[in-house]
């Protein structure tokens, strides 16, 4: 008998999982909250999410084959690191200062420090970072929701989409005052903010898809919207606290940063207790920074500032071995 | 804590193909190959020349030390003494006897009625001449397994979890031969003076739970264990039975149980009360390759492609394993013989298996939380990858029993157990060269 058999390590079988299915499966979690946003803002939004996922998935494909390594473009994180750009970006973003911050997100952040899992900072915040220093006049720019924008309407520095400017409800928080808005349609996402955060409750019901299929653990999530709810009602402004919190909670990004930026695999903790650390800390720095910061939203740097800490945690998170009884001092040869 | 352990994985336990084939007695080919190891420890040294007449149960190898012998399992003339490939890759030396078709059993083979006279090292002793070792896969020669444990075990353990995909061989052997079974496994019990027994078996198989629940006394306790893999890992079963966790580098006697596998207990009932050594035992022959599945009871020998032949392919196999999917070892040449520790023989097809050629770790973290011993397989992999190899010996990577869970969950498909395995190599290897130059 001769046949041309092969010969590897065990295991023999895999798990049909891979890393393009679950990039992909993380696109789709997002998909309910993109559509929202189109309905809130029209084709304008689509247009801009399809040219920063053009724009990473030809950057990462341009990198890899320039450098003569091997192609990682068909593996879904650059679709996923467009589709998040988008999503943390005002609805009127130029097309132009997107495109850079993909350029940014996906050369510098990703490549540089070797593709796909060596990054240390969350490529999609990193590249809004970048948006946000380079162009902090654009970058905080909100149209009014129910706002039809044009596909060619643009950012001018007078609020070129006359009388659509509106002030976001993390705005007023800023403030110490509660927003015009209800909080009922803070939940539902009937207000102004970046492209892809408006609705709690779409962001929500993504994150229930991806523990259900198990992409993600649902620590770091609970860990970082737990936190900033303990520390809104423990220190609220203005009389009420259980409302206070909820406008806290169901404002800005911090669903959307819970749920499907502090959980990128490659740029949070392994170990359970590590990404116990890590949720916590996230939403600790999330209130430090919209109590006491220059900006009003604090999610994006607290979970950048948190990516940072990873390997750290990591260690402090290193599971107890197996059946040891008490460590004996250092290791031994 | 009990019927439990930490991580593990869940894949498809295609078990289906075969669970329903009752056990066939497999014909003994013209040849049969029988290697001098087919343990741990010290290889046999052959006992027999060419030319040489040999009955069925005559010891043709042994040795002094950890060493188990080895038996004919055909009666007939010895063709050739010499090193043959052998399943786990490398070239084994072997006796080749051809088979004259009379099972002509060998004289000192002699059954016993009773074995209440015989004292417990008198068994063992039986139980070493008969060469009885793990048939779970592992093969540690089973009298020195009991012999170590006398005086320490107090929690005798069957491992029937059989948590590998694919094989059947224990389930059909505990729903065919219940009272064989549980005659050997209470010789083991007299031996270690113990009246109580677990008898640990994945739910997934509740034919043989019944089976050896309707059979087994007040003595013999039959835990059904949650179906995960690998929940027959030894470690693994002592802490999901008894909530015992083994040291590392220890052995499960520092915790006071002894594991054997439910084919080792049929094996002892046969050396004990037959007379017969460890000449046959059960395996199952399937995969999607093959066209008829089953399992058979095999004499030790008979090589891959007798089997093969007689359950059809289906499709030229894309890989041939012998053991289970998870640890088994990949083939490159069928001629191999079956041997005491083969309890599968696995054609896979190209679809079944799916290999990368440049895997990206995206830190996902699952090989974290399926590895049962507690380690972190991406970082000793990281590691690895740099050559770091006193690093990982720092992660414990010599915990690593090679279940194959983390390579298994990694969705990016890279080969973990392959590069911790090398570097477990790579270190003993140097271990080795510190000692000579220290000697030197």
């Amino acid at each position: 008998m001769k046949y041309n058999l092969t010969i590897s390590s065990s295991p023999h079988i895999r798990a049909s999982h891979s890393t393009a299915s679950i990039m992909r499966d993380v696109v789709f979690a997002l998909t309910p909250a993109l559509v929202f946003a189109i309905w809130l803002y029209g084709f304008r939004v689509l247009a801009v999410t399809l040219v920063s996922v053009a724009a990473c998935v030809f950057f990462e494909w341009g990198y890899r084959r320039m450098m003569k390594k091997d192609c990682t473009a068909g593996d879904w994180s650059a679709v996923l690191t467009g589709l998040l750009l988008a999503l943390v970006s005002p609805p009127t973003v130029p097309y132009w200062v997107i495109v850079l911050g993909a350029l940014f997100a996906i050369v510098l952040v990703k490549q540089l420090y070797g593709g796909i899992g060596k990054n240390f900072l969350n490529p999609a915040l990193a590249g809004r970072a970048f948006m946000m220093t380079s162009w902090a006049a654009i970058m905080t720019q909100w149209a009014k929701p129910h706002t039809w924008l044009s596909l060619m309407s643009n950012y001018t520095a007078e609020g070129a989409l006359d009388g659509v400017t509106a002030a976001t409800p993390l705005a007023a928080l800023k403030t110490g005052a509660l927003p015009d808005a209800t909080i009922g349609s803070a939940f539902l996402g009937n207000i102004g903010g970046c492209i892809g955060e408006a609705s709690a409750l779409l962001l929500l019901l993504g994150g229930a898809y991806l523990v259900i299929r198990k992409v993600i653990s649902p620590r770091i999530p609970l860990c970082f919207i737990g936190t900033v709810a303990v520390l809104t009602f423990l220190f609220p402004r203005g009389n009420d606290r259980l409302v206070w919190m909820a406008y806290q909670l169901f404002s800005g990004g911090l669903m959307l940063g819970a749920i499907f930026m502090a959980t990128d695999y490659v740029t949070s903790p392994v170990t359970k207790w590590g990404q116990v650390i890590f949720g916590v800390g996230c939403g600790a720095l999330t209130v430090l920074i919209r109590y006491f910061g220059g900006f009003p939203e604090g999610v994006s740097y607290a979970i950048l500032i948190m990516n940072v800490t990873v390997g750290l945690l990591d260690k402090v998170g290193m599971p107890r071995r197996f059946g040891a009884v008490k460590e004996k001092g250092g290791a031994k040869a | 804590m009990a019927n439990s352990f930490f991580g593990g994985v869940h894949p498809d336990d295609m078990k289906r193909l075969s669970c329903e084939k009752a056990i066939v007695s497999f014909p003994a080919p013209a040849l049969v190959t029988i290697p001098m190891s087919q343990h741990i420890g010290a290889p046999c040294k052959p006992l027999v020349k060419v030319g040489d007449l040999v009955t069925v149960g005559q010891k043709i190898g042994d040795n002094d030390g950890l060493c188990c012998p080895v038996h004919a399992s055909v009666s007939g003339k010895v063709k050739q003494v010499a090193a043959m490939p052998n399943t786990n890759g490398s070239l084994v030396m072997s006796v080749v006897i051809e088979n004259d078709g009379e099972y002509t059993p060998c004289p000192n083979c002699q059954p016993r009625d009773s074995i209440d006279g015989l004292s417990a090292s008198a068994l063992v002793g039986i139980i070493r001449e008969a060469g009885v070792v793990g048939m779970g896969g592992a093969t540690f020669p089973t009298y020195f397994k009991i012999s170590s444990g006398l005086g320490k075990v107090d929690t005798i353990i069957v491992n029937a979890a059989e948590c590998e995909p694919y094989i059947t061989a224990d389930d059909r052997l505990l729903r065919e031969e219940p009272e064989r079974f549980l005659k050997g496994l209470r010789v083991i019990m007299k031996i270690f003076g113990l009246d109580r027994a677990y008898v640990g078996i994945e739910a997934n198989k509740p034919e043989a739970i019944a089976s050896v629940s309707a059979l087994a006394g007040e003595d013999i306790r039959v835990v059904s264990l949650r179906t995960r893999y690998p929940q027959g890992a030894e470690k693994q079963l002592i802490q999901a039975i008894t909530g015992r966790l083994v040291p590392p580098a220890k052995l499960p006697a520092d915790v006071g149980c002894a594991v054997f596998n439910a084919a080792t207990c049929a094996a002892v009932c046969d050396a004990v009360y037959d007379g017969m050594p460890t000449v046959q035992r059960v395996l199952t022959v399937t995969g999607r390759a093959i066209k008829e599945p089953g399992n058979f009871l095999v004499r030790v020998g008979t090589p891959f492609e007798a089997l093969l032949e007689h359950c059809g392919l289906a499709e030229d196999p894309y890989k041939v394993i012998s053991g289970g999917p998870m640890m088994g070892f990949a083939q490159y040449d069928l001629s191999v013989p079956t041997t005491k520790g083969c309890n599968c023989i696995l054609a896979m097809t190209k679809a079944e298996s799916t290999d990368e050629p440049n895997p990206h770790c995206i830190r996902c973290g699952k090989c974290v939380t399926v590895c049962p011993m507690h380690l972190m397989p991406l970082y000793l992999y990281k590691y690895e990858r740099m050559n770091e190899y006193e690093r990982m010996e720092q992660m414990n990577v010599y915990d690593c029993i090679e279940c194959g869970s983390c390579a298994y969950i990694c969705p990016a498909k890279i080969p973990l157990v392959q590069s911790l395995r090398t570097a477990k190599a790579e270190l003993r290897l140097k271990r080795q060269k510190e000692k000579t130059l220290a000697k030197a």
